[in-house]
């Protein structure tokens, strides 16, 4: 069962860093990277859950709480930028480019 | 329990596969609260009940809900994605450094074979006793934080 878990997460980091290759929405991108950082916390949990130790659930706990700072802070500046330029698309964002 | 795990696996991955390849966001997204309700399932079965709702709680309930929210906000052209000859002109090498990625993560975790559990789950007495002894400081950074993504996110997105 910890391999099975072990390579479900590697997946998941895989398949986050395909969407942050591939997507150009900006909130695509924080999709994809919101995918990493589960996969995080789930190998956390594993270990925890293996090992029998709490601090590992406690960082899984921290990685969930940046999690929502990150989509917060993320979203807010998605907000601003579509309010700003009328594009939501990362490659269309070049307003300091000579 | 192995089959429940093997079940919640192949539920996570589909749903991963479907946010990274659907061209619809909106549906990336639905997909994507699929995803987080599988990884809280996984919890439950890794017995970290407490963690598996607080997943449900801040996942699914506020960090999605926020997002498909932002996805309605930002309006119709981000709905449909307009075609993207660029995206599939990078799909090919993307392809190939995640997979490239995933070999490497596989051949690191190699040597863990074998692992199997060992000891007991931590009670959510401990996590409780140990959040507020030993991981004060961290518990403190967190709230400080929070409270500054809060302030930044309104100065942000406030409509002036």
């Amino acid at each position: 069962m910890t391999m099975i878990l072990l390579w479900l997460s590697a997946a998941l980091f895989s398949l986050g860093v395909y969407g942050l290759l591939t997507r150009r929405h900006a909130i695509g991108l924080l999709l994809a990277v919101e995918l990493m950082l589960n996969a995080a916390a789930l190998n956390f949990v594993l270990f925890s859950r293996t090992f029998g130790q709490a601090h590992a659930q406690i960082f899984a706990l921290f990685i969930i709480a940046l999690a929502a700072c990150e989509a917060v802070v993320g979203l807010a500046i998605i907000l601003s930028l579509f309010r700003s330029t009328k594009t939501v698309l990362a490659d269309d964002v070049n307003l300091l480019k000579g | 329990m192995l089959i429940a795990c093997l079940l919640f696996s192949v539920l996570v991955l589909i749903g991963a596969i479907w946010v990274v390849i659907l061209p619809n966001l909106f549906r990336a997204a639905l997909s994507l609260g699929l995803v987080l309700l599988g990884i809280a399932a996984l919890f439950i079965v890794l017995r970290a009940e407490f963690l598996a709702f607080v997943q449900i709680l801040i996942y699914v309930g506020a960090i999605l809900t926020l997002v498909i929210f932002a996805i309605m906000l930002t309006g119709k052209r981000a709905v449909a994605e307009v075609p993207r000859p660029a995206a599939s002109r990078h799909s090919i090498p993307a392809m190939a450094a995640s997979l490239a990625l995933f070999i490497a993560l596989v051949s690191t975790t190699s040597s863990l074979r074998g692992l199997e559990i060992m000891a007991e789950p931590p009670t959510l007495t401990t996590l409780g006793q140990q959040l507020v002894t030993t991981f004060i400081l961290p518990f403190e950074v967190i709230s400080l934080l929070f409270v500054i993504a809060i302030v930044g996110a309104i100065v942000l997105a406030s409509s002036r």
